[in-house]
């Protein structure tokens, strides 16, 4: 059980609200029928099946692969498990048997035993199923068999799909082991003149499950710091949560219905299928970007997938949009945020604004917030949320911590009961609050970050350069965007997985093909660099080198 | 700007504006009366007392000796590879360690009369997560969970808001100590199929909350076979398994399962959670474990949204493989609460109230139904006012927990400091001093 705040959520606000909903519902509830068939697919026009496709083509080629490779795609491998023991079954996960005891029968579910036939599982568990076999999970598990290691296992899998940040891991590191130890459980860490108790006794019991205010507190600065001060972020809009992914799963939640949708452009970070679809059946109308002007978003696009969903008997409740964006990196500008705003303003929906990579940005380009422009215009207030996660910029993924920043107090009040299911962890709080703290160290970090995403950024763009692939222009995250189409024999998703699988289990390369993403235009692939080191660049270069010069023979 | 004032207000989701979170209930509005007047030993001596919240602080000294002690582990774990895998780690698996750390203090609990396999446990944050997560796995919007009343009223919540799932409760009664029957499940369920509702599983919890009380293993068994009959699920939260007072009272549904050699066990899937027994729940550490595979694989997949911190997931791995430190924290914690709950019952038996009987948990389950005006709904409601007004206790009143006889209330005790309890006890027992006279 979790102590909350007790919140009344009841106005006549509210029903006026849920009375809207009832009556624009009813109308599409025929459709609804048809809606969830209808919506496999996906795409610009009807004419594109686009998720199915790829996942589709995916499956045949990795039932093709498995013959070679004798693989399981359907789970992802566990780091800690060693590569070389021999799968005790072939049909579900590899869980390894209790010794001494008589063999878990659970794992034939088409027991004679049972002639009813096993116990059911929710419809849930079947479109989990499908995803599992994504390119995702299928590069994330050979990283986890083999992974590169520069002394160790110098010809193993290099990992260049995982958006982790290791560049300022060192700072990190040097702080805690200075801090730490005072920080979760000695007096009042930081220097702090509160005489807020550290003991275990504060740490243990039940915490508001939306965060300690102190942390609020650290974190709305932090913020702050981080988008140079043009605005200034109020803890008491702020809910944290385990994680970015949570954080984007209860505002579906909050903002849509089953069965309603969300306006995303193309290409997307691939766990938004998982984030705001999976359990809340908020369907994803995709907005394609294309490179002729890098992937930027226009608001005409927006338009065209509004009406498209309209056609469907869709409701659209709301845009997300990730800025910076991932996969491509790109900055919105003032001005399309202004038209966003307009637009959101137009057809009465929300607007979530993804800003995990904030802190992240390199380059020339301003980066501008969404609360920036918020800040001085109340009218739109209600219907603009900002997701935010703290462990991209401080390289602690692990900690997990999640922000909801919201100028909706009705959001707030829904999101806030919903964080007792993805709370962040008490001690990891405490610690982050004498970290984010020590503002020096905040500085250092922050400058740090910067500088080392540039470097790499610029060392990765101009290797691949050299092997005559060009990435788009990118001003923020940790990995870049590269066009590969030349490279692939068909200029198609099936074209494009060949080339993914020779990147991974020829070169030993993880990267994302650009289907993962949605992203119209085949040949396209995300190489995140923030988990390597300069050293590693020309590595990764010389195994691509010898896919490109194998490709170009063939062609 | 008029033209603005005239749109409609950007709207919410059903969800967000729904009350099935079931927070408008006694239970939570009496923990709002705490917050706003919490008692102080020295600084507000007339102020609320929480009894609403089971939580267990009995054992808090030996935890911090242990920190005191292992202050390295605190930060990433005893002897790990370091900094940077506990800062990076965000892996869904969980860390081995953690994971066989946690196997070893579950078979711990139960005497080592079940094994626990790491491979099959899921890591989420905190109870709450787990419940809801199997309940999204294990039933769609619309399917029942039959759950024995009296049940924890945060299930409410916890099992029905997000998923869309409902709660078909199985009665119990008092004359057997609300026990769960073959009967009553049955009656349950036809009461489900009336109402053309597809039944999915059986939730329980035990030991129970609030009965504070843990299940026969020939009731267990019958539950099992009913499970069986009826192809269903059976979730069992045996997040209390180390707060019985006597280890050798607590069947888990592991030891029948292992009885029976396994058979028909991917039905079966237990929740626990280090929250109550070892007194951390700001630490939000919670776990499924589940005899079938692809609710395993689902549920860890699920986890995403609700992993636990790699840190305290290092903390805890290095605590729980201690196993001296283990054994001695669940022999000493048992043994305090049955101190504690000796003393209560005592307390409120020489001021003339009856509890069930109870042998785990963080509560008792008292009867005050002889004191009600009516013995109805709303007469237990009047009653709890009351008390929480007049003698400044929150405790939470059956009608909260589904309860299908009105009277009944559960009081936490381990919550609390010794003296605390008794300024509860001496409050209760003036109250029933200024009732007995004002009836006469």
């Amino acid at each position: 059980m979790t102590r909350s705040r007790l919140s009344r959520t009841r106005s006549s606000q509210h029903d006026e609200e849920t009375k809207q909903t009832t009556t624009t519902s009813s109308g599409g509830t025929a459709m609804r029928v048809i809606v969830p068939l209808q919506g496999v697919v996906q795409g610009r026009g009807g004419l594109f099946l686009g998720s199915v496709i790829p996942c589709a083509l995916f499956y045949f080629l990795q039932l093709y692969l498995r013959g070679k490779h004798c693989d399981d795609p359907t789970d992802q491998g566990d780091p800690t498990r060693d590569p070389n023991a021999p799968s005790p079954s072939g049909s579900a996960g590899k869980l390894a048997e209790l010794p001494g005891f008589p063999r878990n029968s659970s794992r034939n579910l088409l027991s004679p035993r049972s002639p009813r036939g096993p116990v059911l599982l929710s419809g849930r568990v079947n479109e989990m199923v499908k995803s599992g076999d994504s390119p995702y999970y299928a590069g994330l598990k050979k990283v986890l068999e083999d992974p590169y290691d520069e002394a160790g296992n110098p010809n193993g899998v290099i990992q260049l799909g995982m958006d982790e940040n290791k560049l300022t891991l060192d700072l990190v590191e040097e702080w805690f082991v200075e801090n730490a130890k005072e920080a979760i459980l000695g007096g009042g860490g930081g220097g702090g003149g509160e005489g807020e108790e550290l003991s275990i006794s504060g740490i243990a019991a039940y915490q508001p499950s939306h965060g300690l205010m102190q942390l609020k507190v650290a974190v709305a600065g932090f913020m702050s710091q981080i988008m140079e001060n043009a605005v200034s972020f109020d803890p008491s809009l702020m809910l944290l949560t385990a994680g970015a992914n949570p954080a984007i799963e209860m505002l579906s939640f909050c903002l849509a219905d089953s069965g309603n949708a969300f306006l995303v452009p193309t290409p997307y970070y691939p766990g938004f299928d998982r984030d705001v679809k999976w359990r809340t059946g908020v369907e994803i109308i995709p907005v394609p970007c294309r490179s002729a002007d890098n992937f930027s978003l226009s608001i005409a696009a927006l338009d065209r997938g509004f009406n498209q969903a309209k056609k469907r008997g869709l409701k659209v409740r709301g845009i997300l949009i990730s800025n910076p964006s991932n996969p491509v990196g790109n900055l919105l500008n003032r001005e399309t945020l202004y038209s966003l705003l307009d637009f959101a303003r137009e057809k009465n929906i929300h607007i979530v604004s993804n800003e995990i990579f904030a802190g992240s940005t390199h380059g020339s380009e301003e980066f501008v917030s969404m609360a920036e422009l918020i800040d001085s215009n109340y009218l739109d207030r209600d219907r603009v949320h900002i997701v935010y996660d703290l462990s991209k910029d401080l390289s602690l993924s692990g900690f997990r911590v999640g922000v909801i920043y919201s100028f909706n107090n009705n959001v707030l009040a829904a999101a806030k009961k919903l964080t007792r299911f993805s709370s962040v962890s008490a001690p990891s709080q405490h610690l982050l609050v004498s970290l984010l703290s020590d503002t020096e160290f905040v500085q250092k970090s922050i400058k740090n970050n910067r500088v080392r995403l540039q470097k790499m950024y610029v060392a990765f763009v101009a290797g691949l350069k050299q092997l005559g692939i060009e990435c788009a222009k990118s001003n923020g995250g940790f990995s870049c965007w590269a066009d590969m189409s030349e490279l692939i024999n068909s200029y198609s998703v099936k074209g494009e997985l060949e080339l993914w699988d020779k990147l991974l289990n020829t070169a030993k390369l993880n990267v994302t093909p650009g289907s993962c993403c949605h992203c119209i235009e085949p040949g396209w692939f995300q190489f995140f660099f923030a988990n390597l080191t300069e050293r590693d660049i020309p590595v990764v270069m010389n195994r691509i080198l010898k896919i490109v010069s194998v490709c170009k023979a063939s062609s | 700007m008029a033209m603005e004032n005239e749109l409609p207000s950007v709207v919410l989701s059903k969800v967000a504006v729904s009350e099935t979170h079931g927070e408008d209930s006694p239970y939570f509005a009496g923990w709002k009366a705490y917050d706003e007047n919490p008692y102080d030993e020295s600084s507000n001596p007339s102020g609320v007392i929480q009894m609403g919240l089971a939580e267990n602080q009995v054992s808090f000294d030996m935890l911090e000796d242990y920190l005191g002690q292992h202050s390295e582990a605190s930060i990433w774990g005893k002897g790990s590879p370091g900094f940077r895998e506990n800062a990076l780690f965000q892996d869904y698996h969980g860390l081995k360690s953690f994971r066989q750390a946690m196997a070893g203090f579950m078979e711990q609990i139960r005497g080592g009369r079940a094994k626990f396999d790491p491979d099959r446990l899921v890591l989420t944050a905190g109870a709450t997560a787990a419940n809801e997560l199997l309940t999204f796995i294990l039933a769609n919007p619309g399917d029942a969970l039959l759950v024995p009343t009296p049940y924890y009223p945060g299930f409410d919540r916890d099992l029905r808001w997000r998923t869309g799932a409902k709660i078909v409760p199985v009665h119990t009664e008092s004359s057997n100590n609300f026990q769960v029957t073959t009967q009553a499940l049955e009656d349950a369920y036809e009461r489900a199929v009336a109402m053309n509702i597809n039944v999915r599983g059986v939730l329980l919890t035990n030991p129970s909350n609030p009965l504070g009380a843990t299940i026969h293993r020939s009731v267990l068994e019958d539950i099992l076979d009913f499970s069986t009959r009826k192809n269903i699920h059976l979730v069992s939260d045996e997040i209390y398994s180390g707060s019985t007072f006597y280890s050798s009272e607590f069947t888990s549904i592991a030891e029948i399962l292992e009885a029976r050699g396994y058979k028909d066990s991917e039905r079966v899937h237990i929740v626990y959670s280090l929250s109550k027994d070892l007194g951390l729940p700001g630490f939000r550490v919670g776990t499924i474990y589940s005899y079938n595979d692809k609710v395993v694989t689902t549920a860890r997949r699920m986890s995403s949204f609700t992993l636990i911190s790699s840190q305290t997931q290092h903390l805890l791995a290095s605590m729980l493989s201690d196993k001296k430190f283990t054994e001695s924290y669940i022999k000493t914690n048992r043994e305090r609460l049955r101190k504690r709950y000796e003393m209560i019952i005592q307390g409120l038996r020489n001021a003339g109230i009856e509890c069930s009987k109870g042998n785990a948990g963080l509560f008792c389950w008292m009867n005050l139904s002889p004191l009600l005006e009516t013995r109805t709904r709303e007469g237990e409601v009047a009653l709890w006012k009351s008390i929480l007004h007049e003698v400044k206790l929150n405790i939470s009143p059956g009608s909260s927990c589904h309860c299908s006889e009105p009277g009944w209330f559960r009081v936490c005790f381990a919550n609390m400091s010794e003296e605390t309890l008794e300024v509860a006890l001496k409050r209760i027992h003036n109250f029933m001093e200024q009732r007995k006279t004002a009836s006469v």
